[in-house]
Order: C-alpha cells, then structure tokens, then sequence
C-alpha cells in the first residue's frame, strides 16, 4: 500500500506512505491508476510518510499533471517533498529515443538513401584504392631503409602461419578424402577407378589445397588483423603511432602483410601434401590400390607446373586477406559495434576477393594453356 | 548514524605483490567518502573490491549490514539496483546513445512504461545539467565533461542511496571541475545520497568531502578532513603540504 485515498464529492484526500522507490515502480504506477480523478476540485496531499525518489517523485508528478488536466487543484498538507519540486524543475522535452524512423518507407527518402548509398560505395573504393597506394609507398620506404622488421613479421608468420598448421591439415586431409570418395564412387561406374588418382592430385595441388588455405587463413587472420587494428583505432593508438612519427602502415599493415605471404605459401605446401596423403590413403583403403600404384599414376597425371599454378596464387590471396583486413581495421571508429561491423566486413571482404581472383587465375592459366 | 558500508581486514594480493594489507574503512549515511592514495596504490582495486567486481584474498564488505560474499547471485543482483558507480573513463557502452544508456540499468531492473522510460532518462540528463540535444548523441560525440555527467546521469538511473565515482574530475579544465564539483554537492544534499569516490583533485576534495581515507602501504587511515590534514604520516603531509597544495592555498 503505498497510498490510502478518501473522496467526497469534490474533494480527494491523498495519504501517501511507504518507499515511493524506482523499484517498486509498477505497483505504485497500478495504485494510482486506481485513483478517480474525474470531476474533482481539490486534490490535498499528505506526504509526510513517504520516502520519494526521483522516479516516485515522477510518477506522483505525473498523476498530479493528470489531476490537473481534469480541473482539480492540488494542496499539500506539511511540506511538499523535496524531490517533486526537482522534478517538477526539470522539464522534460520531446525528444523520443524510441521512435525509429523506417527511412525506406518514404519514396523521397528512399531516393536519398540510394544515392547516399552510392555515393558512399564510391569513397569506400576510392579509399580502399589509396589505402593500397599508402602500402605501396610505405612499402617502398621500408625497402630503400632496409627497415622491414623482422621480428614483427616473424611474430606474423608465427600468428597466422604456424599456429593455423593444424586445421589447415584437418580440413585438407578430410576434403581430398570427401573428393576421393564421391570421384571413385562416380568414376567406378565406368570402371575408370583409377583417374580419382587424377583428380584428387590435380584438384588438390591447382585449386583446392591453396584456396581452401586462403579461405581458413581469410576467417583467422583476417578477423583478427581487423579486431587488433581497430581496437587500436578505438583506444587512439594509432593516432598515438602518427603523433609519435611512426608511420601506423609502415608498423602495423606492412609487417602483417609480409608475414601472411610468407605464411600462406607454406599453409598451402602443408595443405598439398596432407592432400594427396588423405587421397593416397582413401585409394588405398578403399579402391585397394597400391600405394605404388598411386604414386605411378599421380606422377602421370601431374604436370610439372600443376604444383606452381596452385602455390603463385597464395601470395596474392595473403595480399588481399592482409588488405582487406588491415583496411577495415583501420576504418573503424567511434564504437564497439563498429569494431564487430568491420571485423565481420573484413572476412566477408577477403574471402570475397579470394574467390573472385581465383575465378580470374582459373580464365588466365587456361588462356595460357598451363 | 547508520555505516552503509564497512571493510574489514580486506587483502588484496597480485601473484606476491600485496597491494591491501588489512584495509578498514566505513562509509556512513549521508556522507561524502573520499579515497585518496598514491598511484598503484590500490584504489580502483579497492573500489572493485567493495563493488564485488573482485574477491578479496581476505577480509569482508558488507553492504547495509550484509556480508557480500554471502549473497546469492539474485541478491547480488537486486542489490547492484541500489549503487550506482561511475568508472574512470565513463564507460559509457559506446553502440548506445546516451539515452539509451541512462536507459539501460532501468530496462535492466525496473519494468516501466516506454513513455516513462524516456522522460526519466531525459529528467536525469536535465539532472546533471546535460543539453536535450546530447540526449541523442553517441558518446564519441560528446566533450570529456559530457562524458562525465552522462556516466554521472547513468549511475543515478536508478535513484540509489549510494554512488560510487571513480575519478570523477579527472581530465576536465578547472572549470569544469569545479562545476562538476558543485552538481555533485547539489546532488548530494538534494537526493540525500551517501558519495563514495577515488578522486586526486585536491580542490575536489576540499569542496565536497566531509571524511577522507588515505591508502598508505596498504592500510587505510581515514579521519574528518580537518583532522587529516594535521596527520603526521610523512605521505599524507606530502600530500597536503606539497607544491602543489601549497600554491592551491594561495
């Protein structure tokens, strides 16, 4: 009970009593609404025995405006309390942080959004273009010094290289078995068992080996280059790096960068072999084929470039992992929401251009008949 | 007077490093408690004691006559409803605005209307002396003196008894400072709040305090203000003494 009410015909008496408290908001909310203030004059209040916070304050407020509005004026009996007098001080305006505006609803705001959208899709690219062009430079700088760090590049490999060795070779080793098994059950029906040997070799060393490394390596490293970059960003180091005239590319971007084309390489000679291991050892176990066997048949069906064609991708996709992730690292700004936007951006973005220039590798190395 | 909190015999250890050794301390009803110390001398670790953020390596606290460690994990809960802490650097959540801020402890433990939501939020910014117009911005929009008073505005959401404020002045111009100085007093007397608070400001803790606790080698040594001052403890002396406190009485 917070309140006890007597009514006469135009004359309410308000006893309050008890916590008016923030916690205990929705029965004191529930006991006012019980009071009728219909056709009421005078409202008198007794205020003596209870305790008011501010949120009980409100909330007395608030009936009062009520009361108010229906034609009754209110007195307090003994003093008013101290905290409805700084409510009532304080004046509240309209602003509702609760209205969201759905913007596409609106076909004149629609239209602005589109272009606002396309305009920013311009910058981004152009910014993602000189983001490219600042490494280039720093790169350059960093060359004609000699001052490549090696031992941020060497944690870097480390990071992204050695310590992901062991995923990589679970996934590669269970992948070449997937593809050994649906190639033999396919190709038995033609009695052609033995050119699963061809495809998991050829499929593992030209395409699979390196682009399922890229792809791992794109979700480690990529969200992780992101996430410490842009923490930075949050935390002001980065612009800390520059007041202090370091260059934060030639710190920070370059030696990731150099690290995962150093790293990736090696994820895909890791990945190759425990490839054509798992293919080795599905044929033997399941075709019955000789390990001899399949060493002969892999040495035909491989060419001398087969290798090579898979591995020169890998730089090139440790290039646009290493971007994309130092890029948005470096774009975030202002909240942790952001940080969570771009981290997601980053491998979403990676493993994008992976593919992509993957797809590109595939039209060129066939126009080149390799 | 009624103690709303008491420590006692609190230790804190970090591998062998002891940075409380026995700390008492009693805050009363009504008061303002400054903590002051030395840097590394423990007093965020202290507050993150009392606050329960951290367990003591020995020793207790109790809130209103109850053992923290003792309380259940609802308990815990319902009583984190009746502090309100503002931390160093605000901590304010950065993917919120500052309504939705002061908002948060309040959607958090009250059930309220969506109209009442919003009008005691913004009464709480218009408290602390916050523009309606701040009320949408994010905090990596607003001033270091707005991030104050939106942290100060979060932690009173919920109208508790006791405020915890770690640093409150820290990093704003004297005149903010000392504005800041004043909202908190008026604060203080107005919604009869028990301040507990780690500040370094000498002006802060001459306009506002009425008791201090000095953290030295690990033990605490609290008195009136007055009486602290004439403390013959060399590193309290050197604290109120020194060039700086000094120049400040000048």
């Amino acid at each position: 009970m917070y309140l006890t009410a007597r009514r006469t015909a135009d004359e309410l008496q308000l006893e309050l009593s008890g916590e008016w408290r923030a916690l205990r908001f929705t029965d004191i909310e529930a006991e006012l609404g019980t009071v009728d203030v219909a056709g009421l004059q005078r409202i008198s209040i007794a205020a003596a025995q209870a305790q008011l916070d501010l949120t009980g304050a409100w909330l007395l407020r608030d009936f009062l405006d009520r009361a108010r509005a229906a034609g009754a004026s209110v007195q307090f009996q003994g003093l008013e309390p101290a905290t409805l007098a700084l409510v009532e001080r304080c004046k509240t305006g309209d602003i509702t942080a609760h209205t969201h505006v759905i913007e596409w609803l609106d076909p004149e705001r629609a239209v602005e959004g589109l272009g606002r959208r396309a305009v920013r899709g311009a910058r981004e690219i152009a910014g993602g273009v000189s983001f490219v062009g600042r490494i280039s430079v720093a790169l350059m700088r960093a060359l004609s010094q000699l001052r490549l760090r090696p031992v941020s590049v060497a944690r870097h490999v480390y990071d992204t290289g050695l310590t992901a060795v062991p995923i990589v070779a679970l996934i590669a080793f269970l992948i070449s078995v997937i593809l050994a098994y649906m190639g033999a059950q396919q190709l038995r029906r033609f009695g052609a068992d033995i050119f699963v040997v061809d495809l998991v070799t050829v499929g593992v060393l030209r395409e699979l080996g390196v682009l399922l490394t890229a792809i791992i390596v794109a979700g480690r490293s990529g969200s992780a280059f992101a996430a410490e970059i842009g923490a930075m960003q949050l935390n002001e180091e980065i612009d800390a790096l520059s007041a202090i005239g370091v260059e934060p590319i030639e710190v920070l971007v370059l030696p990731r960068l150099l690290g995962l084309v150093i790293a990736l390489p090696l994820l895909t000679l890791v990945a190759d072999i425990i490839g054509l291991v798992g293919g080795g050892l599905l044929c033997h176990e399941l075709l019955d084929m000789p390990l001899v066997q399949f060493l002969h048949r892999a040495q035909g069906a491989i060419a001398s470039t087969t290798f090579w064609v898979g591995v020169v991708k890998a730089p090139v996709f440790a290039c646009l992992i290493a971007i994309s992730g130092c890029y948005c690292g470096m774009r975030v700004r202002d909240s942790s929401r952001e940080l969570g936007r771009f981290t997601t951006l980053a491998v979403v973005q990676s493993i994008f251009f992976v593919i992509l220039v993957d797809a590109g590798f595939a039209v060129l190395f066939m126009e080149l008949d390799i | 007077m009624r103690a709303l909190v008491e420590v006692q015999g609190v230790v804190n250890r970090f591998g062998t490093q002891i940075v409380h050794n026995g700390i008492d301390m009693q805050v009363f009803e009504g008061e303002v408690f400054g903590i002051i110390g030395g840097s590394g001398a423990g007093k965020s670790v202290l507050l993150r004691t009392i606050l329960g953020l951290r367990r003591p390596n020995a020793g207790s606290v109790r809130f209103l006559g109850r053992e923290l460690a003792s309380l259940t994990a609802a308990e815990l809960h319902a009583l984190k409803a009746s502090y309100g802490v503002t931390f160093q650097q605000g901590a304010l959540f950065s993917s919120l605005n500052v309504c939705q801020n002061v908002q948060l402890p309040m959607l958090e433990h009250l059930r309220l209307t969506p109209r009442a939501l919003d009008e005691l939020a913004l009464m709480r910014l218009q408290l602390v002396g916050l523009p309606t117009e701040a009320a949408l911005k994010y905090p990596a929009q607003l001033s270091g003196g707005m991030i104050k008073r939106a942290a100060l505005a979060r932690a009173l959401a919920l109208d508790p008894v006791l405020l915890f404020l770690d640093e409150p002045t820290s990093g704003l111009d004297p005149i903010s400072a000392s504005a800041f100085d004043e909202l908190l007093i008026y604060l203080q007397r107005e919604l009869k709040l028990t301040v507990v608070m780690i500040t370094h400001d000498l002006d802060t803790i001459f306009r506002t305090c009425s008791r201090v606790g000095v953290i030295v080698d690990g033990r605490m040594i609290s008195d009136t203000l007055e009486a602290i001052v004439r403390n013959p403890n060399p590193w309290i002396k050197s604290y109120f003494q020194g060039e700086r406190a000094r120049r400040r009485r000048n």
